[in-house]
């Protein structure tokens, strides 16, 4: 893996190359526009040009990255991918019909951004994880990462955990299940909190995006989780 | 259609026509010219309830391209695409405001000013370069306000981004710009905020002339005090001043701009169903107390003491024994000493127990629409849509609020113009996912349409635009705007690469399509983001912020659905500027648009016969032909009839009050 300062020189240079080559007014922020206007109107680029320059844009986009952010990319893949082992779990242990659209959202919504944290390494030559789930086992391919990498992480559950709450049914699945998955969720808003209190981080627009949206998903559903565990709890009360 | 019917009637059902042909001929006519009717068309008109939408879907299967894909259009007319300048290509376009013949675009590369004037052929006439997302854009007066979110922007706009964690050069809240000349903004101001801008909403106080209020909403995590004194992202219990579960009202003078600052940060969520708490049950207790006297670990959570399980205890010890650099799995008494004072703060490190733990409700906004003329805000926070009374701009509070268990993340709000709807939308996956395959439901990732009664929301029903996409393009609903077409709820929305959606509410239990837009996706052979950010209404055209492709602006083309007539009158409308989280409140001009628009949707609806339709259509092409005194007493003499027909009819009573108010101008 590239270090952080070689990555962000080589961005720094992709990018000033980038904007040297193909912009006529990034000099300065506020030059006279008029000078603009005539340039582009006087160049007219062809559509192919302009696809051009856009591929390029968004190739070097992709040079502006930090190791924090592939270590943030690369263990939030397993920390989703739990999440889907605990999730699956909720239509044959029975749990309420809230819950199970609960959890069949959680599992569309992870898979996809899994999806999304493996394409965003590939585009930057990063080795991908790939997830292998095989009931309550999780298997982690292709990084260096070995298991208990995963287990450390915050809000993971340990096995011991797991194997809880595939026995759980009904009612208990769902509070064991409301229970564990606030702690999970929890864990991944701690790993966002890391990710951008680590300097040169989260600067490129997927990375912030996509860290930014994990982080205020999953405190919304934090939220939402925890009214319904205390409506579960004050039922059971 | 083209009818002239006056000979084929019989005379003494068509008593009024002559009555007034008569009294037109003895009034106005100074020559012998005897009074015809005008010729008049009759526009095709079909009931919502009987929509022929294009089959097979066209929307389904385009090819994909840049600035070649594939295009299916149903009930729209393209006028113009044109691509971003060189220095936004291949950065993300998203929010647009408008100001008299121009559209801002922002852009995360900074701000693109068009002259729309020809909405045929837009002419670039700024590209302010100036990093920083979302670069969502309003304005007011001469004033721009751009939102910075990302850990990019800087104040001076540099593109280099800010490779520390800290530091004074970041920018994260609102950059205010003179646009006096706005081919060439002048950057006045910063207002930074705890968690910067992701959005912003201008609210103008009818009742005050020398200020404008900004609500921000920040999505992004708190950034540290030592960047911006006083930022605490902790809960508002420990530290009443946490930047937690509020927003931020900027006040800014118009003469003064400069000195715009924070002047309120209202906690619009405090006590929002904030669930009973409760403490342990004597049986729980019990447990506890002898799990204790075994020797067991206990921690603290969500206020009351825990029992640790065994698999917890030992990776806790684990952590303490990293932290002093030994082997896993041996720990030494000291280790368990340490664990037993340190359990609680341990377990919160583990489980994330900094932000927001413990306490409910939502953390912050993502969007706030801004309605002043009915007093009202449609807030849409997190796992919420909030209702807000904002008579008070400073100081704005909640009088109801809404969750839906098929929402996930309340983006945006839309409210009827009357003010007795309002329509949120849920951005299920932050916009970056495909959400809209045949496999997603079509309650998520939605829009939800609620009723207001006595400041009360009740759900009516779901809308979601219809065709299924591919896994390639992100799609879910999105920012959008009223189409001003009297009498009806029309809206044009964006979905991604879902395309342009505009649909019927009018109905709040039925909504329906009945035009779009939509290409195939940008590449197709990856998920490439792109698609409409955002479109709306402005002044007869209808404009899209594309994404990757530029700026799209298209006309809505008359169909069954949509009348000439209804078309017309949307467009007499004229706004002077727009910022669409900032609702307009419409009003029409009586004119004959206007009220031949009534008279489509009567015949729609089926609220008056053919005759009476026939006979409204035709007084009202004869009143447009004559001159102004003979209009008058034509058009009167119709309102008069209409008076006698309307029997409790709202719609009916709008076309009479229409006529009359047409009669009454000339």
């Amino acid at each position: 893996m590239p270090t952080a300062k070689k990555i962000l020189l080589i961005s720094t240079l992709v990018f000033s190359t980038l904007i040297l080559s193909v912009c006529s007014s990034s000099k300065n922020a506020s030059s006279p526009n008029s000078e603009t206007v005539s340039q582009q109107k006087a160049e007219q680029p062809s559509k192919a040009e302009l696809e051009e320059i856009y591929w390029a844009r968004i190739d070097s986009s992709k040079m502006n990255f930090t190791e924090a952010d592939v270590k943030f990319m690369t263990g939030m893949i397993g920390h989703h991918a739990q999440a889907l082992i605990m999730s699956r779990l909720a239509p044959e242990n029975n749990a309420s019909s809230q819950v199970q659209t609960l959890a069949a959202r959680i599992i569309n919504a992870q898979k996809d951004e899994i999806a999304t944290m493996q394409t965003w390494l590939r585009d930057r030559g990063q080795s991908v994880p790939e997830v292998h789930i095989d009931g309550l086992k999780l298997m982690i391919h292709g990084t260096g990462m070995d298991h208990s990498n995963h287990m450390n992480m915050a809000g993971m559950l340990s096995q011991e955990q797991l194997v809880e709450l595939s026995n759980a049914k009904g009612k208990k699945f769902d509070e064991l299940y409301l229970k564990y998955m606030i702690q999970h969720h929890q864990g991944a808003v701690t790993m966002v909190q890391t990710l951008i209190n680590t300097d040169g981080a989260a600067q490129d627009e997927q990375a912030f995006r996509l860290s930014t949206d994990i982080n205020v998903d999953q405190i919304t559903e934090i939220e939402r989780m925890k009214r319904m565990l205390s409506e579960i709890q004050s039922e059971s009360q | 259609m083209k009818k002239n019917r006056f000979f084929s009637r019989k005379p003494f059902q068509n008593f009024w026509v002559f009555l007034i042909a008569i009294a037109l001929v003895t009034y106005a006519c100074s020559s012998t010219e005897q009074m015809m009717d005008v010729e008049y068309s009759s526009p095709n008109v079909t009931s919502l309830s009987n929509v022929e939408s294009p089959s097979p879907d066209p929307r389904v299967g385009l090819e994909a391209g840049l600035f070649d894909a594939e295009e299916a259009l149903w009930n729209l007319n393209k006028l113009s695409s044109t691509p971003p300048p060189k220095d936004f290509l291949g950065v993300t376009n998203s929010d647009l405001a408008f100001k008299g013949n121009y559209a801002i675009q922002g852009n995360y590369n900074g701000v693109i000013v068009w002259d729309i004037s020809d909405p045929s052929n837009p002419v670039l006439v700024k590209d302010y370069l100036c990093p920083a997302s979302q670069s969502d854009v309003s304005v007011y007066g001469n004033l721009m306000f751009v939102s910075g979110e990302g850990y990019s922007g800087r104040l001076d706009c540099g593109t280099e981004g800010v490779q520390t964690a800290v530091s004074e050069k970041r920018l994260r809240g609102i950059r205010i710009f003179d646009i006096t000349n706005i081919e060439e903004p002048e950057y006045v101001a910063n207002v930074q905020t705890c968690r910067g801008s992701h959005t912003h909403s201008v609210l103008k106080d009818p009742s005050d002339d020398e200020n404008v209020y900004v609500y921000v909403s920040g999505s992004a995590p708190v950034r540290p005090e030592e960047e911006l004194p006083g930022c605490k992202s902790v809960s508002p219990d420990e530290d009443p001043n946490s930047a937690l579960f509020r927003i931020e009202v900027i006040k800014v003078p118009l003469s003064n701009p400069e000195s715009a600052a924070i002047v309120s940060s209202p906690r619009i969520f405090e006590d929002l169903e904030e669930p009973p708490s409760h403490g342990l049950a004597p049986a729980e207790k019990e447990a506890l107390a002898e799990a204790k006297a075994n020797g067991a670990f206990t921690f603290e959570f969500n206020g009351s003491e825990r029992v640790m399980s065994n698999g917890l205890t030992q990776r806790l010890l684990n952590v303490l024994i990293e932290e002093r650099g030994g082997t896993a799995g041996e720990p030494t008494a000291a280790d368990s000493a340490a664990l037993r004072e340190r359990s609680t703060e341990l377990v919160n490190q583990m489980f994330g127990g900094g932000e927001d733990s413990g306490r409910k409700g939502p953390n912050q906004c993502h969007d706030i629409t801004l309605y002043p003329e009915i007093g009202l805000a449609g807030g849409a926070c997190e796992g919420y849509g909030l209702l807000l009374d904002i008579s008070d701009p400073a100081n704005p509070t909640r009088i109801d609020a809404v969750a839906d268990s098929n929402f996930s993340y309340w983006h945006s709000a839309t409210f009827s113009n009357d003010g007795k709807k309002v329509l949120f939308t849920d951005e299920w996956g932050g916009g970056g996912q495909p959400k809209c395959r045949e496999s997603d439901p079509m309650e998520w990732g939605a829009n939800a349409i609620f009723t207001i009664e006595n400041g009360k929301m009740e759900f009516q029903e779901y809308y979601k635009m219809p065709a299924p996409q591919t896994s390639q393009e992100n799609c879910v609903a999105h920012n959008g705007s009223l189409i001003p077409v009297p009498g009806r709820e029309i809206m044009v929305q964006s979905w991604y690469q879902g395309g342009i959606s505009v649909f019927d509410w009018t109905d709040p239990n039925n909504p329906v399509e009945i035009a779009f837009q939509d290409y195939g996706p940008v590449a197709a052979d990856r998920m490439a983001s792109g698609g409409s950010w955002s479109v709306y209404w402005y002044n007869g055209a209808i404009v899209s912020s594309e994404i990757a492709r530029g700026l799209d602006i298209f006309e809505l083309q008359a169909n069954p659905y949509i009348t000439q007539n209804e078309i017309d009158a949307a467009n007499t409308v004229k706004l002077d500027y727009l910022n669409a989280q900032g609702q307009p409140k419409f009003v029409w001009p009586k004119t004959f648009a206007l009220s031949k628009a009534y008279v489509d949707q009567l015949e729609r609806n089926k609220e008056l016969d053919n005759t009476t339709v026939e006979m409204a259509r035709q007084s009202l092409a004869n009143a447009e032909a004559a001159n102004p005194k003979v209009r008058k007493k034509i058009l009167t003499e119709l309102a008069d009839k209409m008076d006698g027909m309307a029997s409790g009819n709202e719609k009916v009573k709008m076309l009479t009050e229409s006529v009359r108010g047409l009669a009454s101008n000339q």
